[in-house]
């Protein structure tokens, strides 16, 4: 593998406090270096351009069961984007819904070198991998579903501390799991029945267990198991005019655990995900607004939480979600096609395409209460941007996301298009924040690698895996508040992708394939409580799902390039 | 004797995988837990194996050197304009992954058995959407089942005892708990196991489907009997269907494949959705060849589309009626094809199989079939889950892995691995040309 010297670029990295030096980055094996021998070395002239690390999304719809029936239940979505074979690229298709090889392809033309898939059953984990062993050019992991597990329920209603954290820890080793996700926690299971969960302290059917003791139990075991990543959650009532408050109240639950971090600061320790979705005010479809201000405060005033956008961007795309109850509303509601897949003993989920319209006084109001939280939160380390694609939008409209944070011309320019009557009911107008590049970097890499615990990624210091980005973005020429479409565009297309030390893209194309890793987390518990647990799941094993247990385990010989991280758990 | 715990059984759609088989000397012996049908692949797969490469010459197949077929298979397809890639449902996902980037490579049209089975079933996902979920959720929860052209019993032997009537789950404790309604043009093994049976007139499934429908939302439907069915009785049915406390569908080929095809999966697919506003209703296909699910499913990731795949421009185009199998030997387009396991020869109406045979036919295969027998090069291969190892998917869409329970015999290599051979024949082909 050939040394590479990035030399002369306008470097952005906040991690490492650079903020747009022009200074040279060197890359050796992979990693980012002090210095090469630049007679020896690939050397990239990036005067005038901007080069950042690569792109580490945080929470992007892009494999698994769910994914594929969305990709089945669309074939009108993929004829938009037909996408032939090249000599280094497969062919594909697909926007809402893309193909694997095209959503490697894709991420990687617009710099991206990470992307983590945030949502699917533990049982479907083997198909969630064999999607991602056919997704190239970008590293991945999964966070598994725990929000309406039985284990769970059960752990939790037997007051078994220890037993629950050791079943995580059993089950994310053994399905290649990376995280802990929530979603709907309780409401999944109620679905099965046809109902759902209400408000936090109404007990789950059969099982006698709140919602809010899921997300506490569930927030400690996290905590104990020293995961690198926190509770991931999507809380309940998603999607409902006044939800905001059932948000904070869940974010608030969680709050006594978090740990103090070397600056005395409590670490993140919940992740709201697409905020956007769980943040109105209003108390119906005719009055609802944004609840973006009272989330703002509260985790402005709080550091335990971390969030992600969810920004709404109108298009015709694919809701989905482990969340049934809320999908079937949808369906009811705009009468669309609907797929529902409920997964024994574990989650649920739900299918429905939609089409945002600037003109939808709710749709207006949603594009909105993305944006007010983004800027309304003050520190742009709580703040991830996404569209949880493909649900607000696809990964692919990130740079008009991105220009939207960072200009506020952008904004005011697209506010004159949308419903009116929202226009009216928002505070984004008076809003007169605009992200700086840096900013934007933490939004997009540092800050989203650090909230996921990847030491490596997400800055350009010495030691770290060489995933690098160069934009043509000449900021001696271009003021991104004000020409924003020049950024857009740069953004879509980077002039360099570099993945491991390799130049992966050239000229925003693919020129190089290459398979990236697939991370997961071994948290080790201690050996007697590990086996005692793992003795129980076996016993409860043939009652609850219709394979065997050693059949439900992942092995490591199934995936390419498998990257296990390995804790000491507290249990 | 060796004992594999856990096998995955590579014979129907529901892919047991508690099966433990015994090997003595590379031979299984026994296959405990399997059913009959299961139990017959395990012990006499190994019966009427291709025992060479062939070549035909002269009308005659003569036995050749696996370099010989690969090379000559590759020289038709790469000569191709329009080649077909056909099969995969009896093979590992692997097989399935190699066969696509293969039909990328030489510009054809992959397609697979879904295409005269259950592909009225995967339109009606394009259509309606599905509300559907895993087997076990059914074992768990499901009071009312609902098998509706599909013989279960015959065709799925184990389906009820591990996944739907007889089973028992969390909150249904066998078959005292839950209610079978068969609905079938035959009184089938299933309908006499039933707790009732609705026979309807052959053809007549689009006709019941909306007069049920009609009845669910409690309008009047103005006639004495539909189907053969008198109205009442479908009323006393859609009442049923409401007022259970989970229900579910299983559907098969009496649906998918008789007259109004796609219109009846539509419509069943509808009537499932409308039945959530009144309680829980979930549907699924019985599917038949262990994985044919498999082939769905990548072919769905790797190019967005289930089956019948078009690659000739370079991306994938999908449009049943046209890019599938049959519509495209019926107009005459293709000039070669590659058939994966299966006996299309066998099966498809006697004039497409007419042209079928008129282009060149590669075959392969582990064993004889009417289709390995008329093709012009035949390439033996091993068995999926018995001989070779990878994945597959659960008519449900649940991944599981497939054992290697015995070695292969001399000669012969899996799917995938002949696959790779031909894919990189090909690709030197083409770099000479
Ligand atoms: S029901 Fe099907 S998968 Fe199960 S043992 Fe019988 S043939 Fe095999
Ligand atoms: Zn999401």
């Amino acid at each position: 593998m050939q040394d590479i010297l990035i030399k002369n670029g306008t470097v952005f990295d906040p991690i490492n406090n650079i903020d747009g030096e022009i200074i040279d980055i060197a890359i050796s094996k992979g990693k980012i270096v002090d210095k090469v021998d630049e007679s020896n070395a690939e050397v990239i002239d990036a005067s005038n351009k901007i080069v950042l690390p690569g792109g580490v999304d945080i929470h992007s719809h892009i494999a698994g069961p769910k994914v594929n029936m969305g990709r089945l239940l669309r074939p009108e979505d993929h004829y938009r984007n037909l996408k032939p074979k090249t000599s280094v690229k497969r062919a594909g298709v697909g926007t809402s819904c893309p193909s694997t090889f095209t959503t490697g392809y894709e991420y990687s033309e617009m710099g991206y070198t990470t992307v983590f898939e945030p949502a699917n059953p533990p049982l479907k984990m083997l198909h969630v991998i064999d999607e991602f062993n056919d997704t190239p050019m970008i590293d991945k992991a999964c966070y598994p579903l725990f929000g309406s597990n039985w284990h769970v329920m059960e752990y939790l209603h037997d007051n078994k501390e220890d037993e629950l954290a050791a079943y995580i820890a059993w089950t994310l080793r053994s399905v290649k799991g990376y995280a802990c996700k929530l979603v709907n926690p309780g409401g999944v299971e109620q679905w099965k029945w046809g109902g759902d969960v209400e408000g936090l302290d109404v007990a789950v059917g059969n099982f006698g267990v709140t919602p809010r003791e899921i997300v506490k139990g569930m927030c400690k075991a996290v905590q104990r198991l020293n995961l690198p990543h926190s509770i991931h959650i999507h809380a309940n009532n998603l999607g409902m005019p006044g939800n905001y408050e059932t948000s904070i109240e869940t974010l608030d639950s969680m709050r006594e655990y978090a740990k103090e971090n070397t600056n005395g600061k409590p670490n993140p320790i919940a992740h709201l995900t697409h905020v956007q979705f769980n943040t109105y005010g209003g108390t119906n479809w005719m009055n609802i607004t944004s609840g973006a201000e009272h989330l703002a405060k509260y985790i402005n005033n709080n550091d335990h939480v971390s969030i992600d956008l969810g920004q709404v961007v109108f298009s015709d795309t694919t809701t989905m979600t482990a969340d049934g109850p809320f999908e079937h509303k949808l369906q009811t509601l705009t009468g669309n096609r609907w797929v529902n897949a409920d997964i024994e003993a574990e989650t649920g989920c739900g299918i429905v395409p939609i089409k945002y319209k600037k003109s939808n006084y709710i749709h207006a109001i949603m594009w909105v209460t993305g944006l007010e939280a983004a800027l309304m939160i003050d520190d742009p380390w709580k703040v991830c941007m996404t569209t949880d694609h493909p649900n607000g939008g696809y990964f692919t409209t990130y740079p008009r996301v991105v220009t939207w944070l960072m200009s506020q011309k952008a904004r005011e320019k697209y506010m004159e298009k949308v419903n009116k009557r929202a226009k009216s009911r928002t505070a984004l107008e008076s809003l007169d924040r605009e992200y700086s590049f840096s900013d934007v970097v933490i939004s997009t890499r540092a800050g989203t690698a650090r909230l996921l615990g990847l030491n490596d990624k997400g800055h350009l210091g010495v030691g770290a895996d060489a995933d690098v980005a160069v934009y043509n973005i000449d900021l001696n020429k271009i003021d991104p508040a004000i020409q924003y479409w020049k950024v857009r565009k740069a953004l879509r297309r980077a002039d360099y992708t570099i993945k491991d030390g390799e130049i992966v893209v050239k000229d925003g194309e693919v020129v190089k394939s290459v398979p990236g890793r697939s991370y997961w987390v071994d948290s080790k518990v201690s050996t007697d409580l590990a086996k005692s647990v793992e003795s129980e799941i076996k016993e409860k094993f043939k009652d609850y799902y219709t394979i065997q247990m050693s059949n439900y385990i992942v092995a490591e010989k199934n995936i390419i390039n498998s990257s296990p991280i390995t804790v000491q758990a507290e249990v | 004797m060796e004992i594999f715990q856990d096998v995955v059984c590579p014979v129907c759609g529901c892919l047991c995988d508690d099966i433990e088989v015994s090997v003595e000397n590379n031979k299984i012996v026994k296959a405990r837990n399997a059913c009959a049908m299961g139990t017959t692949k395990f012990l006499n797969y190994n019966n009427d194996r291709i025992p060479s490469p062939m070549i035909k010459n002269n009308g005659v197949q003569k036995p050749v050197s696996l370099e010989e077929c690969i090379e000559k298979t590759a020289e038709i397809l790469v000569k191709a304009k329009y080649p077909l890639i056909y099969g995969l449902s009896l093979s590992s996902v692997e097989s399935v992954k190699v066969a696509i980037e293969l039909t990328e490579e030489v510009g054809g049209v992959l397609d697979n058995q879904t295409s005269v089975c259950h592909g009225p079933g995967v339109q009606g996902i394009h259509d309606i959407g599905e509300s559907t979920g895993s087997l076990g959720e059914i074992r768990h929860r499901a009071d009312l089942i609902i098998a509706w052209g599909a013989n279960l019993q015959e065709a799925h032997p184990r389906h009820m005892e591990r996944y739907s009537y007889t089973s028992k789950g969390r909150y249904r404790n066998g078959k005292e708990d839950r209610n079978l309604i068969v609905i079938d043009v035959r009184e089938t093994l299933t309908a006499k196991a039933a707790d009732k049976f609705i026979q309807i007139e052959q053809g007549k499934d689009f006709e019941f489907i909306n007069a049920l429908r009609t009845a669910l939302r409690l309008e009047q439907i103005q006639k004495d009997k539909v189907a053969g069915v008198p109205v009442e009785e479908i009323e006393k049915l859609a009442e049923v269907l409401r007022s259970c406390e989970f229900g579910v569908i299983f559907f098969g080929q009496g649906v998918t494949q008789v007259n109004g095809k796609g219109r009846n999966i539509d419509g069943l697919f509808s009537l499932t959705r409308d039945l959530n506003s009144w309680t829980k209703f979930l549907i699924m296909p019985a599917r038949g060849h262990f994985n044919v699910a498999g082939v769905n499913q990548v072919a769905t990731w790797q190019t967005g589309f289930p089956y019948a795949i078009d690659l000739s421009r370079g991306y994938p185009w999908y449009n049943p009626g046209e890019t599938t199998i049959i519509d495209i030997i019926r107009r005459g387009e293709s000039d070669a094809t590659l058939v994966v396991g299966s006996d299309p020869i066998a099966h498809f109406p006697p004039a497409i199989s007419k042209r079928l045979i008129n282009t060149p036919l590669i075959s392969i295969d582990p064993a004889h079939s009417m289709t390995t027998m008329v093709s012009d090069v035949v390439i033996p291969s091993s068995f999926a889950g018995i001989e070779y190892e990878g994945l597959a998917y659960r008519m449900d869409g649940l991944c599981l892995p497939l054992k290697k329970l015995v070695k292969e015999p001399d000669n012969t290599m899996s799917d995938e691995k002949v696959l790779k051979m031909i894919l990189a024949k090909v690709r030197e082909l083409k770099k000479v040309n």
